[in-house]
């Protein structure tokens, strides 16, 4: 399951339709590392609204993709982790540093206007 | 563990790749929510299962998970059951304890379900392989 990763002005926006395998996520954080220098994005947003589990191998992948992007010269916010995702998450022990999170697409879009300005 | 009677919904799912692995969660929410759980009960068994499938992929594939529902006398439950024939855990105990580590982080995905579940259960032995039980039980 591929994620398509749209552009929208200095900004791309990543949106997981569907449960991700370990390549597909691989390749969601190559994709968007790619994709940042090659339209000079300030900003990548990765929406996990429809993740019902985070495991330690997304939540590592996730960390290691923001860590990318940030070397590639933008911020990386991740958007809509749900309530009990987050709760696991906790018990799990796993945590996604400093990686700004927003509840919804346009808190994260905000978020990084001030943050680029 | 208390003894308890298991069966009728016994479900064993292989795990040889990482798509086993979402398999194995997706079968365990979808199991979770028919025997009643609600609220965060289901995610968090299959963030267990989750964690403990790809243990099995990583370390030690490949390997089964058998989801099955159990009962005591006071309650009804989910038992999870996984099993790999792979190279064993020398030492369980330091393991859980997080005094032995690894690089990859098992013993962490093993504490994490530990903290998910209600009953949590490790048999290992060195090139004999690795079957952990763990249970939740409705509230």
């Amino acid at each position: 399951m591929r994620v398509p990763i749209l552009k929208q002005g200095d900004y791309v926006i990543a949106s997981i339709q569907s449960a991700l395998t370990d390549d597909d996520l691989l390749q969601l954080r190559d994709g968007l590392a790619a994709h940042v220098g090659r339209y000079r994005s300030k900003g990548v947003i990765v929406d996990v609204t429809v993740l019902d589990v985070m495991d330690s191998f997304a939540t590592r992948t996730v960390r290691d993709l923001a860590q990318m992007v940030r070397l590639r010269g933008a911020k990386t916010v991740i958007v809509g982790i749900q309530p009990e995702v987050a709760f696991a998450m906790v018990q799990l022990g796993l945590d996604l540093g400093d990686i700004a999170t927003a509840l919804d697409l346009e808190e994260a879009l905000e978020l990084l206007r001030n943050e680029c300005k | 563990m208390n003894a308890s009677s298991t069966h009728l919904t016994e479900q064993c799912i292989p795990i040889m790749s990482d798509i086993d692995v979402i398999e194995a969660r997706g079968a365990a929410r979808a199991l979770a929510t028919r025997v009643g759980f609600t609220g965060v009960d289901p995610t968090l068994i299959a963030s267990a299962v989750s964690e403990i499938a790809r243990n099995i992929v990583e370390y030690a594939g490949p390997g089964e998970i058998i989801l099955s529902v159990v009962w005591n006398h006071l309650s009804m439950g989910l038992q999870v059951v996984a099993r790999d024939q792979g190279p064993g855990i020398a030492d369980v105990s330091s393991v859980m304890r997080g005094v032995r580590t690894t690089s990859r982080g098992l013993g962490r995905g093993l504490r994490g379900s530990q903290r998910l579940m209600d009953e949590f259960r490790v048999e290992s032995s060195l090139g004999q392989g690795t079957t952990i039980t763990m249970r939740k039980w409705l509230p």
